[in-house]
């Protein structure tokens, strides 16, 4: 990496907003709507007007068009548009783009969004049968494989096997988020508590995954608006830095393959590493992570990604113990996570990562420096950000 | 393929859909060859490299002359996983059941991906020898490819 030509606090995070959260199907209002509300919220919070806003970007192919949001939203110019190449993967990715984006001047605002409104569209839970299988899918739809928990519950429950994972350590995350959410009134689990033997008695989905080791299905919006560090200054809130950001994959991790040669993984070696590296700090160094949490087992492989543990430490240190706040060693998903705040394929751990550095968290990491967002994992490609106060 | 083994009754209902090659064509040999009980994997023909899944060149030298190795029916059990909950209704009936992915004896670790049979409930453990079992769908006409543990009598 050229250590001199990074994105590292060249831009910063200057507001955050989200629409309310709602059970897949309970929104009243549409997916475009959701969006336009988070996005709203983030430039009210950010003290700047929606017009300022000029550019958009998102991933995981959001169906909300940035020409029609800059028509709704009243935009006086527009100047950039991505969408990230990516599933749940691509949450970092979307914010590190638009960090790329006003540093090189395409653009001053940019608006880091998702929407979902589960209810009205296709249920990621489900296979999706129109068409027949195609690619990839043609290897393992025919025998039953198709949904996002069957083909990362392979992954897992390779690498259970190679480093003698207990069930326990799962339970762990999915505890650690339902925890967090009952001091989150924004959360859908917000008073609906959950116990260990609540956990281990709850139905499976595809073994190793119980019920609680799977997302939730969720209507709700999140958005994030990006300036350069100059001008978040001279904004209302306490800026919160980009440290550093990476995407990518690890070697031939492609998609449904089968033949991933690092299978038991969930992605993240190559890009931990970069992200590390940019930065110039190690795991040691961060105070609280969001990691998205589409499925307890492969957050869990993340964390041994990103340096937080051995693998074969795996089953001492993923503990609820560690993993919650106020007292753990790595307090991990504080807001409640996609298990238990809401499923907004990850944006909201961007929110959630930022309130940490600015100190206004429902479950506040006490001097909270350095917060990590780390997007979907066992998936591809993948991405994470360091931010910082 | 003396000693293959064809199925006599569908794993799971014909529900899903009915396997076809990539709009592209790459790995439309493959599908063929399952319908002939044979299982083929890729194999570059200037470095004799072999990869699944298909793809239309080499990714250790680039060639795309590629061409196809047939191997054995035989694999341990590199990952599974019992499917509780149906993705499509019209599975609700038929879970639990099982998944394998299968390392291939003879394809330098190359794996595919199919059905555990017999009893659903069963303990599955990584490692275990399994041996294919083609599943033909003659109406559809298509073939599947299932496995089976091998019994210690029938170990070469």
């Amino acid at each position: 990496m050229d250590k001199q030509n990074t994105i590292k606090d060249k831009a910063a995070i200057v507001g955050v907003g989200e629409s309310r959260y709602y059970k897949r199907g309970g929104s009243p209002i549409s997916q475009f709507s959701l969006a336009c509300h988070a996005i709203i919220q983030a430039a009210e919070d950010a003290g700047i007007e929606v017009s300022e806003i000029d550019g958009f970007a998102s991933y995981a192919n959001d169906q909300n068009d940035p020409s029609r949001l800059a028509a709704a939203l009243g935009l006086r110019e527009l100047n950039f548009c991505n969408l990230a190449w990516t599933g749940g993967g691509g949450v970092a990715a979307a914010v590190a783009n638009a960090a790329a984006a006003v540093a090189a001047g395409y653009a001053r605002q940019v608006a880091v969004f998702r929407s979902l409104a589960q209810g009205r569209g296709f249920r990621l839970g489900q296979a999706h049968l129109g068409g027949g299988p195609a690619g990839l899918l043609g290897f393992t739809l025919p025998y039953g494989v198709a949904s996002p928990a069957q083909r990362i519950a392979l992954r897992v429950r390779r690498f259970m096997y190679e480093h003698k994972v207990k069930q326990d350590a799962l339970a762990a995350i999915a505890l650690t988020s339902y925890h967090h959410a009952q001091f989150n009134p924004r959360a859908v689990m917000y008073g609906r508590p959950l116990s260990a033997e609540a956990y281990h008695n709850s139905r499976w989905i595809v073994e190793p995954f119980h019920l609680f080791d799977c997302c939730m299905e969720n209507d709700g919006a999140a958005a994030v608006i990006v300036t350069t560090a100059e001008r978040a200054r001279d904004l209302r809130q306490k800026p919160v830095f980009i440290m550093a950001a990476a995407q990518g994959s690890d070697p031939r991790d492609v998609h449904d393959s089968l033949n991933i040669p690092d299978f038991g993984s969930a992605n993240f070696k190559h890009v931990a590493r970069r992200l590390y590296e940019m930065a110039g700090i190690g795991p040691q160094d961060v105070d609280v992570v969001q990691s998205y949490d589409h499925f307890s087992g492969a957050v869990m492989i993340t964390l041994v990604e990103h340096g937080f543990c051995a693998p074969d430490e795996i089953n001492d240190f993923c503990t609820v113990e560690n993993l919650t706040w106020p007292s753990g060693k790595l307090p991990l998903n504080t807001s409640g996570g996609n298990l238990a705040e809401c499923y907004v394929i990850g944006m909201q751990l961007v929110n959630e990562a930022v309130r940490q550095v600015r100190g206004i968290s429902t479950c506040q990491v006490k001097d909270a420096v350095i917060s990590m967002m780390i997007s979907g994992s066992a998936t591809t490609p993948t991405s994470n950000i360091i931010l910082h106060g | 393929m003396g000693n293959e083994e064809t199925a006599t009754a569908y794993y799971l209902p014909e529900v899903l859909p009915v396997p076809s090659p990539a709009p592209d064509g790459r790995d439309k040999e493959f599908w063929e060859a399952l319908k002939r009980h044979e299982i083929l994997v890729q194999c570059c023909s200037r470095c004799d490299s072999l990869q699944m899944e298909p793809e239309w060149l080499c990714y250790k030298c680039h060639s795309f002359e590629l061409g196809w190795k047939q191997v054995a029916g035989r694999g341990r059990i590199y990952s599974w996983e019992r499917v509780w909950y149906p993705i499509d209704s019209g599975l609700k009936d038929a879970c639990p059941y099982l998944v394998v992915v299968v390392e291939l004896t003879e394809a330098s670790g190359l794996r595919l991906l199919g059905n555990l049979l017999g009893d659903p409930r069963q303990e599955v453990e990584i490692g275990a020898e399994v041996e294919a079992v083609f599943e033909d769908h003659k109406q559809k006409g298509f073939t599947l490819l299932q496995w089976r543990l091998v019994q210690p009598e029938s170990r070469p």
